[in-house]
């Protein structure tokens, strides 16, 4: 219904008024232009090559594991001791160094600006400090490895007692340095965060109404709020566990006995801390999903040459799903002895964000219906996430009722869930992402063969990796787990199946090198990229220069006429009118 | 966790009536929706920027205040909690503080005004007495170590270090705002290049007054 509405007014046409001009910051050293640049752009690629850096760390972690589950006690360089502070490291790079700064740090200060038809951040100068303060986290984090002690063991969720106790690996120096970077990283954020939440307020171009907004930008500024508003928990949390650590509080920590000893703690509350951890912990899976959710509706729009289907739903299911984010955190504490009448409040409010969340992808699977659908490489990615996302999202209806969920606690089916709904749904997208903006980022398109390859291995690697978890995790076998021992309930043939998965994981953890490998292959041998090689409509499309300079536009400021979608609109010549080509019989 | 979700629910109304308001009705889609032609600020907010930037910011803390509260209700609830006799030198300090926010608040209009000097007076006796807070604060953190009440002996004084110490980071932040507004008046800045950085600096003392006025509260009611 949505195009063929369509009618252009052809006489209330009022010309535009002339655009505000911001005064750029122009770096005059070599610098200030590269190195402590205050461009958006600039900034959104040391974000993104810092991010995929220590991402890289958090794969190789994972392979580690993979190779002890896989192969157990064959490998001598794994202990019980460094697999534990292989699955904590590995866990919170992916969900807050990788998935976080990437999304918002990276997608966020490139789109953001250049979508809205800004010339930059509105605050260049604090934005820069954002990814400093970023590089800092991630220094501090990678120093944990080279501590004495090691890096933290206790789980990505960092529990206490354990965290400190004694017999977890890293109680000393990893823990404190894991939570200051923490607190480093959320001080990075909120500055960045500003700026993207402002920007989208108050930089608007003319014309630029929200409803005109893309729904990346959507995506991000929701995720941008919810962050703001959800890492203080974090933030709070580590404040308090340092208390603990270091001053000898007892917030979090009971009194314990650990290796024969009476510890100086008393009385504090380790549920306490699970309440903070989660309250942050559960809108985090939406601060990676939303611009993920953004993302791939643009990506879906562009290569099926149809608007996306329910704009103004897509736009309020962020939101729901946004507000919904802060009340379901508890579905992770099933299992800490809560009220049951707590339990189920939470199981109720858990299942009600399916509701927007199941629209959304109605809404993704009628935008392809009928359309004009292009399998270019970010098209296989984008559809490679509706399968993927629709999987995770099936299993979290299981684990969100406490009955079912009991049983499947603390096994792999939890980290089948927990992977296909947040680690490579968000990671599908974000290679669609990537591949689809590549040739505006670079100036050239990317190598077809080798993303086709890497396509294909990491969408049905990642089905082999984790579609046998969920049946292992039904036998019941636990998570963390450096070995089985002897179990009765665990049959033999699991061993073969952990074997299938760690090699599929070799095959797909070998196949990201490839994609590194065209991302820098093509930046030198690529074909030169036209300035919109998609024919999509939206600003960043429309810039007169690819890759675009520093202010984005050229002298002037884009005026802008109509939404981000006008796709195959009937009567029109080509298949789509940019956002800011005026009506026709305008001048 | 309640007071953190009353917060919580209240930004998200606000959200979403903003967007209701914005939204509803409007059929992006439809070229002749009178939005659509060339001549609209596509409803963009004219508050200065960096007013914007720090409502945002003052959610943010908000939000990590709201956190702390929170954790404080539900910590206090367990058998260990003895309430710390707060030292009255707190409400000297407390005193200290509304006379800081009003002197800036005073500044604020004088600013307005093109009053240079009032503005200078207001603004220099703000910070003075902010310091004097700050100093204030140390010397409660002193006596109570004096009288014994440590960090590690009670969860009730963990909290009462934790809040004393956070609430002064943040007005030592402001502090740095408020150093950069007098130092551009010495240097020959007129009122209209100050008015808006004295404008925020008031907001955000007001603030933190009034997180120091529920904080403070809270620990004297329990
Ligand atoms: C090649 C890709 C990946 C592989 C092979 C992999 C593998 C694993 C393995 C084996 C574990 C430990 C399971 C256990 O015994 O508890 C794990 C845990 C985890 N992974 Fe991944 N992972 C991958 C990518 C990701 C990504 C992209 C994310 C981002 C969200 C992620 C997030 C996590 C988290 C949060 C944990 C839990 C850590 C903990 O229990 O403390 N993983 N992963
Ligand atoms: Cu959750």
């Amino acid at each position: 219904m949505s195009t063929a509405t369509t009618m252009h007014d052809e006489t209330g046409h009022v010309p535009p008024a002339e655009v505000e001009e911001v005064e750029l910051y122009h770096a005059k050293t070599w610098l200030g232009k590269y190195v402590f640049s205050q461009d958006a752009k600039v900034i959104a690629i040391q974000y993104g090559c810092t991010a995929i850096a220590i991402g890289m760390v958090g794969l190789v972690l994972s392979l580690m594991m993979r190779l002890q589950l896989g192969f157990p006690n064959e490998f001598s360089f794994i202990n019980p001791s460094n697999y534990i502070q292989a699955v904590t490291m590995h866990g919170m790079i992916m969900v807050v160094y990788l998935l976080t700064a990437l999304f918002l740090g990276g997608f966020g200060n490139y789109f953001i600006p250049i979508m809205i038809g800004a010339r930059d951040m509105v605050f260049p100068y604090v934005n820069m400090l954002s990814f400093w303060i970023y590089l800092l986290s991630v220094l501090i984090l990678v120093a944990s490895f080279f501590v004495p002690g090691g890096p933290s063991g206790a789980g990505w969720t960092l529990y206490p007692p354990q965290v400190m106790l004694e017999g977890t690996p890293g109680h000393e120096w990893g823990a404190i340095l894991m939570l200051v970077s923490l607190a480093f990283f959320i001080i990075g954020f909120t500055m960045g965060g500003l700026n993207y939440v402002v920007t989208v307020l108050q930089a608007r171009t003319r014309g630029m109404t929200l409803m005109r907004l893309p729904l990346t930008v959507w995506g991000i500024f929701m995720a941008t709020i919810l962050a703001l508003l959800a890492f203080p928990a974090l933030l709070v949390s580590a404040i308090m566990m340092l208390f603990d650590m270091l001053l000898g509080a007892s917030f979090f920590m009971p009194a314990i006995v650990s290796m024969g000893e009476q510890l100086d703690h008393s009385g504090g509350s380790p549920i306490l801390f699970q309440h903070l951890f989660w309250f942050f912990g559960h809108p985090e899976v939406y601060i990676v999903a939303l611009p993920a959710f953004g993302m791939v509706s643009d990506i879906l729009s562009v290569h099926a040459r149809k608007a996306i289907f329910g704009y103004r739903m897509m736009v309020w299911a962020i939101v729901a799903i946004g507000g919904l984010s802060f009340i379901v955190w508890a579905h992770h504490m099933y299992v800490s002895g809560m009220n049951p009448y707590f339990g189920f409040f939470f199981a109720t409010t858990t299942l009600i964000i399916a509701v927007p969340t199941a629209l959304k992808v109605y809404n993704w699977v009628l935008t392809l219906w009928r359309g004009n659908i292009h399998l270019t490489i970010p098209m296989l990615f984008a559809i490679g996430f509706i399968f993927t996302f629709v999987n995770g999202g099936l299993t979290g209806l299981f684990l969100g009722n406490v009955t079912v969920d009991l049983p499947l606690s603390d096994t792999l089916f939890v980290v089948a869930h927990f992977h296909m709904v947040m680690a490579v749904s968000p990671v599908l997208v974000l290679y669609g992402a990537i591949y689809h903006w590549y040739p505006k980022i670079s100036g050239r398109m990317f190598h077809q063969g080798m993303a086709q390859f890497h396509f294909w291995i990491t969408f049905v690697g990642s089905y082999a990796i984790y579609y046998p978890m969920h049946y292992l995790g039904l036998m019941g076998v636990p998570r963390r787990y450096f070995s089985m021992g002897s179990t009765d309930f665990i049959l033999p043939s699991a061993q073969g199946l952990n074997e299938f998965i760690t090699i599929a994981a070799i095959i797909v953890g070998v196949t990201q090198l490839l994609f590194i490998y065209n991302l820098v292959w093509s930046l030198f041998k690529g074909e030169k990229a036209s300035d919109n090689p998609w024919n999509a409509t939206t600003l960043e499309w429309q810039t007169a220069t690819t890759p675009p300079g520093h202010g984005n536009f050229g002298k002037e400021l884009p005026l802008v006429y109509r939404w981000p979608y006008d796709y195959s609109v009937p009567g029109e010549d080509i298949d789509f009118l940019p956002q800011n080509q005026p009506p026709r019989g305008a001048g | 966790m309640t007071i953190t979700l009353l917060f919580m629910a209240f930004l998200m109304g606000v959200v979403v009536w903003w967007l209701v308001k914005q939204t509803i009705n409007i059929k992006p889609w439809v070229m002749d929706d009178g939005v659509l032609v060339g001549d609209v600020d596509a409803g963009v907010l004219s508050e200065p920027k960096a007013k914007t930037g720090l409502w945002v910011f003052l959610a943010v803390v908000t939000s990590m205040f709201c956190l702390f509260i929170s954790a404080y209700a539900m910590r206090m609830k367990l058998g260990d909690w003895t309430p710390l006799p707060e030292p009255d030198l707190l409400w000297v300090n407390t005193g200290l503080l509304v006379l800081s926010s009003i002197a800036l608040q005073w500044a604020r209009n004088a600013a307005k005004q093109d009053r240079i000097d009032s503005l200078k007076v207001g603004l220099n006796v703000a910070g003075v007495l902010t310091i004097g807070f700050i100093v204030g604060q140390l010397f409660a953190w002193r006596q109570l170590v004096d009288d014994g009440y440590f960090l590690n002996s009670n969860p009730a004084n963990a909290f009462f270090y934790l809040f004393t110490a956070l609430h002064g980071l943040h007005i030592l932040g402001g502090l740095v705002a408020w150093i950069r507004a007098v130092s551009r008046l010495w240097r020959g800045s007129d009122a209209a290049q100050v008015r808006l950085s004295v404008e925020l600096c008031a907001v955000y003392w007001h603030f933190l007054l009034i997180v120091w006025l529920i904080l403070f509260g809270l620990m004297l009611s329990t």
